[in-house]
C-alpha cells in the first residue's frame, strides 16, 4: 500500500508549549487511520499543521510526493484534504444547501444535483432548505462530513466525529465512513471513543506529548504499554492497568 | 462513491428545490417592476424642483448603500471608509475637467473615470485593510478615510480647503434636477441589480460563507482575500462613480463635504434599518433615511437636530429590529403564516409519522408536523431572502 499522507519529523510549539515534537506519522492510501492519545497530546495541532491552518516550525508534510508543508488551507483542500473541526464549524446563516456548495467545483444545477445526493447519503437532504444555525449538533456533525465530501478529497481528517452525539448517529457515521473508504477515500480519524476507533481503524498512531508513542493494527496498539503509560502516567496502579486494558478492548467504548 | 449513494442519485436529482414558488416568484416581479415604474415617473408626477432634489438624493444613497451592501453586508467586513472612494470619484471628475478643461453635457462622459479612480484606490486600500478582521478593519478603514481627508486639505491639485468647482451646466432650473435623478436611478437600479446577481452567485455565496467563518470558507477552498478584494474593488468602483455625480449635482466639492465622516454613518444606518445582507434592506433604509434627513434639515433650521434625530433613530433600530426592516418583517410573515400548528403532532399522528434516517435523539422525536413547519418556514425564508 502506496503512503498517501505522511508527516516527517513536524515540531510545533505555542508559546512555551510543545505541540508536536519531531512527529511522524503515515497514513496509507485507502486506509481508514486511527489518531488517538490524551488530552493536549497534539492531535488536533497535526491536524492544523496539515491542514495549513498553523505553520509547522520545522519539519515536512507530503501528501503523496507534493510537499504541502505550511501551504494555505484553500490550497490544501484544492489538493484533495478535507477535513472536520472537533467543535463543528457550519455557516449558520446559509441554508444546509447552501453550506454544501460552498465547496463544491461543479457547475450550479451539476452541484446541487451532487450536494443533494450528499445529504441524502448522511440522512439530511430533508433539511436543505433550513439555516444551518438550526440543526441539531448531530445534524450539524453530519452537515460538516457532506460539505467536505462534496468536493470528492482523497484523504478526510475527521476531528471527534462521535465527539457528544448519541449511539445511533455514532453507528450511522462510522458506516458511512466503511462505505466511502470502500469506495476508495482515505481517513485519518481523531476519536476518543476507542470502540469507534478500534472497530473501524486499519492502523492506530497514538500521540503523546506531541511525539508518536506507537503505531499499528489495533490488536497490537492496544497492548502497547506506552500506549497505557500514555493514558494513565508511568507506574500505573495494577487496577488502573486492567480498567484501562479493557477500555482499550472493542465493546468497551462511550457508548458505542 | 458507494453503491448507496448512487441508489439515491435519482431521488437525489427529483428532490432539488426547483427555486421558490411560481406565484411568490412572480408577485416579486410585479413589484419590481411597479416600484421601477413609480421611480421613473416621479419626476414627471412631482415637478416641483424641491421635490424632485429628495428625489436625486434618494436615489444617490441608494446606490451607494447597495454598493456598500455588496461588500459588507454580505461579507460581513463592516466599512467606515466608503467615503474614501465617494469623495475621490468627486475629485477625479473634478480635477479631470479642470485640467482636461471639458464642460457643459460632456463632463458626465468623465463618470466612468470616477468608478475607475474609486477601483485603483481600493486595491491597495484592501491589500492593506482586509489583512485583518472586525475592530480592527473598522478602525484601519476610518484611519484611511483621515489620510484621505488630510490629503484633499493639503494637496494642491484638490486646491485645500477651497475645494473644487463643477463646470456649470445652463439647465433651466424647472427641469435641472431631471437628469440627474433619471442618472442617478440608473446607478441606483444598476447598483441594486448588481447586488441581487451577486447574492445570487458563487461569488455571493462565498462572500457569504466568509461573513459566516472565513477560516472555515477558507479550508474549503475559498480563496478568501481574492473573493474580499473583489467585492471590495466592485464596490468602490460603484461608490466612486455615484460620487462623481453627487459632484456635479451639488456643483462644489470640499475636503469635509467630500470626504465627510457622517457619510459612512448614514449608509451603515440606511443598511441597518433596511436589513444589513438582504438585497432589499439598503434600498429600502435608503429611501426612508435620505429623504428624512433632508426634510429634518429643511424643517429646522438646527443642522444638528437631524443628526440627534438619527442617533436616536440608529438605537432604536439597535435595541428594537437589530436584524432591520426586511429579515424582521419576514420572521414575522412566517409566525404568522405558521402560527396555531402545532409543531409536534399527536401521539397518534405520530405513530404514522415517517421514520427516514434519524441523526439524533431530538430528531427522533421528531414527528412529520415539525418537519412540515421547517418546509414551510424554509420556503418562507427562502421568500425573505430574496426581497
Amino acid at each position: 500500500m502506496s503512503v498517501l499522507l505522511r508527516t516527517e519529523g513536524v515540531h510545533k510549539s505555542y508559546g512555551g508549549v510543545q505541540a508536536l515534537e519531531d512527529c511522524t506519522v503515515e497514513i496509507g492510501e485507502g486506509e481508514v487511520a486511527g489518531l488517538i492519545g490524551p488530552n493536549g497530546s497534539g492531535k488536533t495541532t497535526l491536524f492544523n499543521v496539515i491542514t495549513g491552518y498553523a505553520k509547522a516550525d520545522a519539519g515536512e508534510v507530503y501528501l503523496g510526493d507534493r510537499r504541502i508543508t505550511n501551504i494555505a488551507p484553500d490550497k490544501v483542500f484544492a489538493l484533495g484534504i478535507g477535513r472536520t473541526f472537533q467543535l463543528t464549524r457550519i455557516f449558520a446563516s446559509l441554508t444546509v444547501m447552501e453550506n454544501m456548495l460552498v465547496a463544491s467545483k461543479h457547475g450550479r444545477a451539476s452541484a446541487r444535483k451532487r450536494a443533494m445526493e450528499q445529504l441524502e447519503f448522511v440522512g439530511i437532504a430533508g433539511h436543505h432548505a433550513v439555516p444551518a444555525g438550526t440543526l441539531s449538533y448531530g445534524q450539524r456533525k453530519l452537515l460538516e462530513l457532506a460539505y467536505v465530501l462534496v468536493a470528492e478529497p482523497a484523504i478526510v481528517l475527521l476531528d471527534e466525529p462521535a465527539g457528544g452525539v448519541n449511539l445511533t448517529l455514532v453507528n450511522q457515521i462510522a458506516g458511512r465512513i466503511r462505505e466511502l473508504n470502500a469506495a476508495g477515500v482515505t481517513f485519518l480519524i481523531v476519536e476518543h471513543n476507542m470502540e469507534f476507533v478500534m472497530g473501524l481503524c486499519d492502523q492506530v498512531t497514538v500521540l503523546d506529548s506531541g511525539t508518536v508513542v506507537a503505531a499499528g493494527p489495533p490488536a497490537i496498539v492496544r497492548t502497547d504499554r506506552r500506549v497505557l503509560d500514555a493514558y494513565l502516567g508511568e507506574d500505573p496502579a495494577a487496577e488502573d492497568l486492567e480498567a484501562a486494558e479493557a477500555a482499550l478492548e472493542p465493546g468497551a467504548g462511550e457508548g458505542a | 462513491m458507494s453503491e448507496s449513494s448512487t441508489g439515491t442519485q435519482d431521488r437525489g436529482a427529483r428532490a432539488v428545490p426547483s427555486g421558490g414558488l411560481t406565484g411568490a416568484r412572480g408577485l416579486r416581479i410585479a413589484g419590481v417592476v411597479a416600484v421601477l415604474a413609480a421611480a421613473v415617473a416621479f419626476p414627471q408626477v412631482f415637478t416641483n424642483p424641491a421635490v424632485t432634489n429628495y428625489g436625486v438624493f434618494a436615489m444617490i444613497f441608494v446606490a451607494v448603500a447597495s454598493a456598500w451592501n455588496t461588500f459588507s453586508g454580505f461579507s460581513g467586513y463592516i466599512s467606515l471608509g466608503h467615503a474614501v472612494f465617494f469623495g475621490s470619484g468627486a475629485y477625479a471628475v473634478g480635477v479631470a475637467a479642470r485640467d482636461w478643461h471639458v464642460a457643459g453635457v460632456g463632463v458626465f462622459g468623465l463618470l466612468p473615470l470616477a468608478a475607475a479612480v474609486g477601483a485603483l484606490i481600493a486595491v491597495p486600500f484592501g491589500l492593506v485593510a482586509l489583512r485583518v478582521r472586525r475592530h480592527t478593519f473598522i478602525v484601519i478603514t476610518i484611519a484611511l478615510f483621515f489620510i484621505f481627508q488630510l490629503m484633499a486639505f493639503n494637496f494642491s491639485f484638490t486646491q485645500g480647503s477651497s475645494g473644487l468647482d463643477a463646470p456649470f451646466l445652463s439647465w433651466s432650473l424647472q427641469t435641472f434636477n431631471n437628469p440627474f435623478y433619471y442618472i442617478a436611478l440608473a446607478c441606483a437600479a444598476g447598483a441594486t441589480a448588481l447586488a441581487w446577481l451577486i447574492r445570487r452567485s458563487r461569488f455571493g455565496l462565498q462572500l457569504r460563507a466568509i461573513r459566516d467563518d472565513e477560516d472555515r470558507a477558507r479550508g474549503l477552498g475559498v480563496r478568501t482575500m481574492r473573493v474580499k478584494l473583489a467585492a471590495f474593488v466592485l464596490s468602490a468602483a460603484i461608490t466612486g462613480l455615484v460620487g462623481g455625480l453627487w459632484f456635479y449635482y451639488i456643483a462644489q466639492v470640499e475636503p469635509q463635504t467630500g470626504f465627510d465622516p457622517l457619510f459612512d454613518l448614514f449608509v451603515v444606518l440606511m443598511a441597518f434599518l433596511g436589513g444589513l445582507g438582504t438585497v432589499s434592506g439598503p434600498v429600502l433604509g435608503a429611501l426612508i433615511i435620505e429623504p428624512g434627513q433632508l426634510y429634518l434639515t429643511t424643517v429646522f433650521t438646527n443642522a444638528y437636530l437631524s443628526e440627534i434625530l438619527l442617533g436616536v433613530l440608529f438605537l432604536a433600530v439597535v435595541l428594537f429590529m437589530p436584524r432591520g426592516i426586511i429579515p424582521t418583517s419576514t420572521e414575522w410573515i412566517t409566525k404568522l403564516r405558521t402560527r396555531g400548528r402545532s409543531a409536534i403532532p399527536p401521539a397518534s399522528q405520530r405513530a404514522a409519522a415517517p421514520t427516514g434516517l434519524r441523526s439524533d435523539e431530538g430528531a427522533t422525536r421528531e414527528g412529520g408536523a415539525l418537519k412540515a413547519a421547517r418546509r414551510r418556514a424554509g420556503k418562507a425564508q427562502r421568500v425573505g431572502k430574496v426581497l
